[in-house]
């Protein structure tokens, strides 16, 4: 179980973000307004025209909940591959944590609580553009910033474990291409996944990002049921948790032999 | 177990492997509180990861060891509150300013902040970098970043302080500068416990040492005895013409075996570029070999040291 040690990572990158959080939290606005603008609106006016996607809801608000995960889902990504492995082979800032009484699962689980704090601060900017472009149909449109967390931290800890194992970063381009984007664009983000062939049906409801996706639509068009919320809620907290314990084995093994 | 006081490093038979690699084969070492302690020896000798075990971040193979007392297998966060580490490569936060890494760094030891910011500014003075306090890191000088580290390995105001190669890679300036502070530390009583493969560095700065070599203690004592013990107390040295195709320092060597029978020099050590004569009294022994006739390019008379020590003991230089 991790110990103090992991509040005071969760302190250190805290303070590394400080010096740059300006032009992160630009991007955190600028982001969804350009997507939601470009998507949404623009092209939304032409979906809409059509058939229009499921529950007769406009295509803004179908997507805008998908693209705040989706963000999720990439900003934990991203500080959990070239920043992980950074601080292990490149920087070795974890090597000099680990001459601290701090250990691997303190190191994990700060990393982890750092992310936690990214992703949410970005969820919570995304979801006041959102609001702002009138894309919520309830009002528990505010429990997608949890969702988002929670997707989130799905990504962070098997992407940390990964970044635990890895000596080139070349597999994170590789993540990225034939994960991540396939992810974003066929996991139910910006159409039902109804419309897939059966099988792309069943792989896109494996990824964990079409979980999250879906219970924050959910959410934010107020069709949620119980049910299905937790069995999204329990599969998101499997990927972390399984993510979480294969990453403090790697980077104990890659750091403390 | 006779000793007075207790060791706060104690190894016996001390074995690292990595896979079918022996990087440390079978050491007993004692480390004494107060002293100065040194691994000398050449790149891949074993002192790195000796150093990753004692600072309990590398369990050991087999063996016995016991730092502070205390057993890193299964007290490694307990031994690492009392221990600060000074890495081969500096492994600073480069996002963070100089005075950051040091608040930053003392939160892992549970310690106060108001303690921490006491102790951080106390520590950038005596590295003398107060005025650097609010920069990145990044950009300073390798010499700057060095003392960033040993300032950062003394927030928790430690037992002992590991040094893993503290100089290697720094100018002849930043390094003197290194020394001094190491040297003001040790009499502040702290102790220091450091690998280096620069014989100077182990004079100046270690008490007592042990001679490594292919993770073997190949001897140990004090620079003193460890001269006295391995080497003459003068060395004469000796260079000849290097050219293509013509005598190389070993064939000089056949000359002046007449020397050594006389009693001249008690050895002769035969290096790719010079000759190494190890006697007593090396102006003697120099005027003997011109009076020889042998006429070296160049001649260098001086006292032994402990690459005289390495050289014999291992038929190798520490530095190639």
């Amino acid at each position: 179980m991790p110990g103090p040690a992991a509040w005071s990572l969760f302190l250190q990158r805290l303070t590394a973000h400080r010096h740059y959080w300006r032009s992160s939290a630009i991007g955190s606005v600028l982001e969804p307004v350009l997507f939601l603008a470009a998507m949404g609106l623009v092209l939304g006016s032409l979906v809409d025209r059509g058939p229009g996607v499921p529950g007769g809801v406009g295509y803004l608000a179908f997507l805008a909940p998908g693209l705040l995960v989706a963000a999720a889902m990439q900003t934990a990504t991203g500080e959990s591959s070239y920043p992980v492995l950074g601080a292990i082979k490149w920087d070795r800032t974890y090597e000099a944590l680990l001459a601290t009484p701090a250990r691997p699962v303190d190191l994990v689980a700060g990393h982890l609580l750092y992310v936690a704090f990214r992703v949410t601060s970005s969820a919570a900017a995304f979801l006041l553009v959102l609001l702002a472009f009138g894309a919520a149909r309830s009002p528990l449109v505010v429990l997608t910033v949890p969702v988002a967390l929670l997707t989130g931290l799905a990504f962070a800890a098997p992407v940390t474990a990964l970044a635990a194992r890895l000596e080139e970063d070349a597999a994170f381009a590789a993540l990225q291409r034939f994960l991540l984007v396939p992810m974003f664009l066929f996991s139910g983000t910006f159409f039902p996944v109804e419309q897939l062939p059966a099988v792309l049906q069943g792989i896109a409801r494996a990824t964990p990002l079409w979980h999250g996706v879906t219970l924050a639509r959910d959410l934010a068009l107020g069709t949620v049921s119980a049910g299905p919320a937790l069995l999204h809620v329990g599969y998101l907290l499997l990927w972390t948790a399984a993510g979480a314990v294969l990453a403090a084995r790697a980077l104990t093994r890659r750091l403390v032999r | 177990m006779g000793d007075m006081v207790e060791s706060l490093v104690r190894a016996r038979g001390l074995v690292k492997r990595f896979g079918g690699y022996t990087a440390v084969d079978g050491i007993d070492v004692d480390i004494a509180p107060g002293e100065a302690f040194g691994f000398l020896g050449p790149n891949g000798a074993g002192k790195s990861t000796t150093m990753r075990m004692i600072g309990a971040v590398s369990p050991p193979t087999a063996g016995e060891l016991r730092v502070l007392g205390m057993d890193p297998a299964v007290d490694g966060p307990a031994i690492r509150t009392r221990l600060g580490v000074v890495p081969q490569t500096d492994n600073l936060d480069l996002e963070l300013t100089v005075a950051e890494n040091l608040l930053v760094y003392g939160r892992y030891f549970g310690l106060p902040r108001a303690t921490v910011r006491a102790r951080a500014a106390e520590l950038l003075d005596f590295v003398q970098l107060t005025d650097r306090a609010g920069d990145r890191v990044e950009p300073l000088s390798g010499g700057m970043k060095r003392r960033v580290t040993i300032a950062r390995a003394l927030v928790n105001d430690p037992d002992v302080v590991l040094l893993d190669e503290p100089t290697t890679g720094l100018d002849p300036q930043a390094r003197h500068v290194l020394w001094e502070r190491l040297y003001r530390l040790k009499q502040r009583g702290v102790t220091l416990v450091l690998t280096t493969h620069y014989m100077d560095e182990a004079e100046q700065l270690c008490d007592r040492l042990v001679v490594m070599d292919k993770g073997r203690i190949a001897a140990q004592g004090s620079p003193a005895e460890l001269i006295a013990a391995w080497s003459t107390r003068e060395v004469c040295e000796l260079r000849f013409p290097l050219t293509e195709g013509g005598p190389g320092p070993a064939a000089h060597a056949d000359a002046l075996a007449p020397l050594a029978a006389r009693g001249l020099a008690e050895r002769v050590e035969v290096l790719p570029d010079r000759l190494l004569l190890y006697t007593g009294d090396g102006d003697a022994a120099l005027s003997a070999v011109l009076a020889q006739g042998l006429q070296p390019v160049s001649s260098l008379v001086r006292r032994s040291s402990l690459e005289d020590v390495f050289l014999r003991l291992t038929g190798r230089t520490l530095v190639d």
